[in-house]
């Protein structure tokens, strides 16, 4: 159809032109007559399509991306963490005397002697006395009136940070407090308590005495006397909730909840701590989520892009240079040159690459070597062990070429051995080379993509399509996080198969037996 | 024949020795962590000698010492007498792993080497018949489709679908949990449910190729002569398609599929990897990346042995199969 409809325009332009004008003649190079027969071929157009996009995502992509390869994410996350423990306190607690023995035996005697009704014991040939000096306060003494220890349920704390009363002292605040006194004197000084069981010295408070146990679960944090005496106001209300504004003005809120189990009151405190923003999923921000490290999947997704490409066209143009000199010299010269540089192909063809390649991957790992240095190790080895394909290829065209009568006609003008090999011979293999060096593109990118998977290729922090993907080795990510693994999968796919049709493509248009 | 037949052997052996060599070099220029890590393990043991001593000790029991061209004849003897030694990882002969291991991976190749056949050549053919049609055009984008598709990909894909959403399939290993207890019928059926995925997935991904080599030699028998003869005699085109010209695309597809025999044996590392198959390519990987010499060695030469197996079947093949070839 369409060759009719070009006949036809062919015809109506020319109709005005005489017979023997150039005109006539629709003129062509074969490089035009090449792109002519490329772009006839659909799916070859579909391929560069997809080809040119993936350059311009790559490579174009990064640099409009807001952000860096490896710029990282965080997100606040709110965790009620345990801030405080509230005992109300039910059971005796004991002070011993400076300088007496108040163990755990007397201890238990006494409250022995307290349940019997007793106000004296005796254990080992030793009496004591009990005194219930006030509610819930008792003190223990020898016969001979020494006190060697005092029972309480209030609880004293010192109102300064890591002090410690003097037994005497804790003594005399009990004996008041419990008794329902507001002051007494202790070493000569005046003391009150106030109604909430603050002790004051003159002005400046010493202590306070509640029945509330107040422990902040961290070592490093002190509960100051306001929280704890407006806690326990809370916990006497019932209330759950309570807001606490401390001496900098700082306003936090608290959570509290009652523990049946252990008859205590936990208070939760809600922190806000920032952690990196793993595996979020696809938003505004981040159109294909952030990946384990909580990095931009897109933007690694292009830089990821360019480290595949340009791996592939590094080795592809090893091998292809390699290639040719070594298969251009062997096709060339023949005899023994040939023969040597033959076997060496196929010595080169025996050796299993992927095992060569995953074995030196596994040494490099061994020997840390650093990420950039490795990914241009892999391209050498890569382009080293892939040479041999093109040799053979070339060496057979050239086999071919050196006995047509262009050869002989270089030879006759006598162009010196290189020029004839580099300037005739190769030009003549161009196209076979391209086709092979684009349909090979395809497979180094596989290839380095399959390494970069199995952690033996490009390594973090550099992103590659192939270590991108590594991460579904995890199977929660293969199950949850389709956004990590998929697009990549699909960008390499895509790649490969754009090279792969782009390649057929060249092939049917360089093959002038093609002809539709 | 025989004369051409003899002379590829000796040229074949010729060069596995110089790849066997590339491979020993290669292996001993590496870092020889797992001696070291040997060596340091055994020094820590409460009496024992000193680091030193147990890597001299250690390195000559390995065969270690020396340099790298008396230590690779030293290999070779013991090559020649049927002892590829012991694997260090495995720690059991490298003979008895690899007989162990190898034919998992046969039967796993081999199946799918038997649905590539038969999906791919009838394919093939077809999309050569109607060449430019849309149904070439879907068998050519398919079959490029299954060269470009990465096989980690592919097996991702698989285990998303068939093992996790669908749940049809264990995600990796060859037996399931309660193997022990089945009978040897239920053993047998345990084993090819979870061969299944790797199967496929090796099927899929080799179908491309062959599909491709087959419409490209098709295309090319069915532009030859004696095929226009063939319908000029007024032959149907089902005769013509089915009966001339497949028998001449059969000459290169006996050659390369003949060629890939020997390859059954070779193990498909990424896939079996992929899928915690206990063949001989996922024993090897694990083998060379733990640093095993003596096993790597020897997967690496099995390897190289192979290839050339397979590029003198196909060219034996070539010659038996069509008369026009003359062996000079």
């Amino acid at each position: 159809m369409s060759k009719e409809n070009k006949k036809k325009d062919q015809s109506v332009s020319t109709e005005n032109v005489s017979l023997n004008d150039d005109r006539r003649v629709k003129v062509l190079s074969p490089g035009a007559l090449v792109a002519k027969r490329f772009f006839r071929n659909r799916t070859s157009v579909v391929g560069l399509a997809v080809l040119i996009f993936m350059f311009l995502f790559s490579f174009v992509g990064g640099l409009i991306s807001p952000y860096d390869e490896d710029q990282l994410f965080y997100r606040d996350e709110y965790l009620n963490k345990t801030y405080a423990g509230v005992v109300e306190n039910d059971e005796f607690r004991y002070a011993t005397a400076d300088g007496q023995s108040f163990d755990s035996v007397i201890q238990a005697q006494m409250i022995l002697a307290l349940q019997k009704g007793n106000d004296f014991f005796t254990y080992r040939n030793v009496n004591y006395t009990v005194t219930t000096e006030g509610e819930d306060f008792i003190s223990v003494s020898l016969e001979d009136g020494t006190m060697i220890g005092i029972a309480y349920k209030d609880i004293i704390s010192s109102s300064n940070e890591g002090m410690s009363l003097p037994f005497a002292m804790q003594y005399d605040v009990l004996k008041a407090y419990t008794n329902g006194e507001t002051s007494f004197t202790h070493d000569g000084e005046a003391y009150t308590i106030d109604e909430g069981g603050v002790v004051y010295c003159g002005d400046t408070e010493v202590a306070y005495i509640s029945r509330y146990q107040v422990n902040a679960i961290m070592p490093d944090v002190f509960l100051s006397r306001d929280f704890k005496e407006e806690l326990t106001e809370a916990i006497k209300n019932g209330e759950e909730e309570f807001s606490f504004t401390d001496a900098g003005g700082v306003e936090s809120e608290y959570l509290v909840t009652y523990q049946a189990a252990s008859d205590t009151w936990e208070v939760l405190q809600s922190t806000q701590s920032r952690v990196f923003d793993t595996y979020s999923p696809p938003s505004k921000e981040h159109w294909l989520g952030t990946d384990r490290n909580g990095m931009d999947m897109l933007t690694r997704l292009m830089y990821g892009g360019r480290v595949s490409l340009i791996i592939g066209f590094i080795v592809e143009i090893i091998a292809n240079v390699l290639g040719v000199i070594m298969g251009g010299i062997s096709g060339y010269f023949g005899k023994w040159v040939d023969m040597v540089i033959m076997r060496i192909v196929d010595i080169f063809y025996c050796i299993p690459s992927t095992p060569i390649i995953i074995i030196l991957g596994a040494a490099m790992d061994a020997m840390r070597v650093d990420p950039q240095i490795r990914m241009i190790y892999l391209m050498l080895i890569l382009g080293f062990l892939s040479w041999p394909g093109v040799a053979r290829m070339i060496r057979g065209l050239i086999l071919s070429l050196r006995e047509q009568e262009f050869m002989t006609a270089t030879e006759a003008c006598g162009i010196k051995t290189s020029r004839r090999i580099f300037r005739h011979l190769v030009p003549n293999v161009m196209p076979q080379l391209i086709v092979s060096a684009t349909m090979g593109l395809g497979s180094t990118i596989i290839m380095e993509a399959t390494l970069s998977f199995l952690g033996l290729g490009v390594k973090f922090p550099f992103a590659s399509w192939g270590n991108i993907i590594n991460d579904v080795n995890n199977i929660s990510v293969l199950t949850n996080y389709w956004f990590i693994w998929i697009p990549a999968g699909v960008c390499l796919l895509l790649t490969v198969l754009a090279f792969n049709l782009v390649g057929d493509g060249l092939r049917d248009a360089f093959d002038p037996k093609m002809k539709r | 024949m025989r004369k051409y037949i003899v002379k590829r052997i000796l040229i074949s052996i010729l060069i596995l020795f110089f790849v066997a060599f590339i491979i020993y070099a290669l292996m001993r220029c590496l870092p020889t962590s797992y001696i070291e890590s040997m060596a340091r393990q055994k020094s820590m043991q409460p009496g024992s000698k000193s680091f030193d001593e147990w890597m001299v000790q250690l390195k000559e029991m390995y065969n270690m010492d020396g340099g790298i061209i008396p230590g690779y004849f030293a290999w070779l003897g013991q090559v020649f007498r049927g002892d590829f030694g012991d694997s260090w990882f495995y720690t059991v002969p490298v003979l008895e792993k690899f007989s162990d291991t190898v034919w998992i991976s046969f039967i796993m190749s081999a199946i799918s080497l038997f649905f590539e056949v038969i999906i791919a050549i009838p394919l093939g053919i077809i999309a050569a018949k109607k060449q430019y049609s849309k149904t070439d055009y879907t068998i050519s984008v398919i079959a490029l489709a299954g060269i470009s598709l990465p096989t980690f990909f592919f097996a991702s894909l698989m285990k998303l679908v068939f093992s996790i959403k669908l749940g049809w399939f264990d995600l990796m290993g060859l037996v399931g949990r309660n193997y022990e207890q089945l009978s040897a019928w239920g053993k047998f059926l345990d084993k090819a449910h979870h061969l299944v995925l790797p199967i496929v997935t090796l099927t899929v991904i080799s179908i491309g190729g062959l599909m491709r080599y087959t419409r490209t030699n098709m295309l090319e028998v069915l532009n030859a002569d004696y095929i226009r003869t063939a319908r000029a005699k007024g032959l149907s085109e089902r005769k013509v398609v089915y009966h001339h010209a497949f028998r001449n695309t059969l000459i290169p597809l006996v050659t390369i599929i003949g060629g890939s025999l020997p390859g059954l044996f070779s193990g498909a590392m990424i896939t079996e990897t992929l899928y915690s198959i206990p063949g001989i390519g996922y024993t090897s990987y694990q083998a060379m990346v733990g640093g095993d010499i003596p096993f790597s060695m020897f997967y690496l030469t099995f390897l190289a042995v192979l290839t050339l197996l397979g590029n003198l079947i196909s060219d034996i093949l070539y010659a038996v199969v069509d008369p026009r070839v003359r062996i000079s």
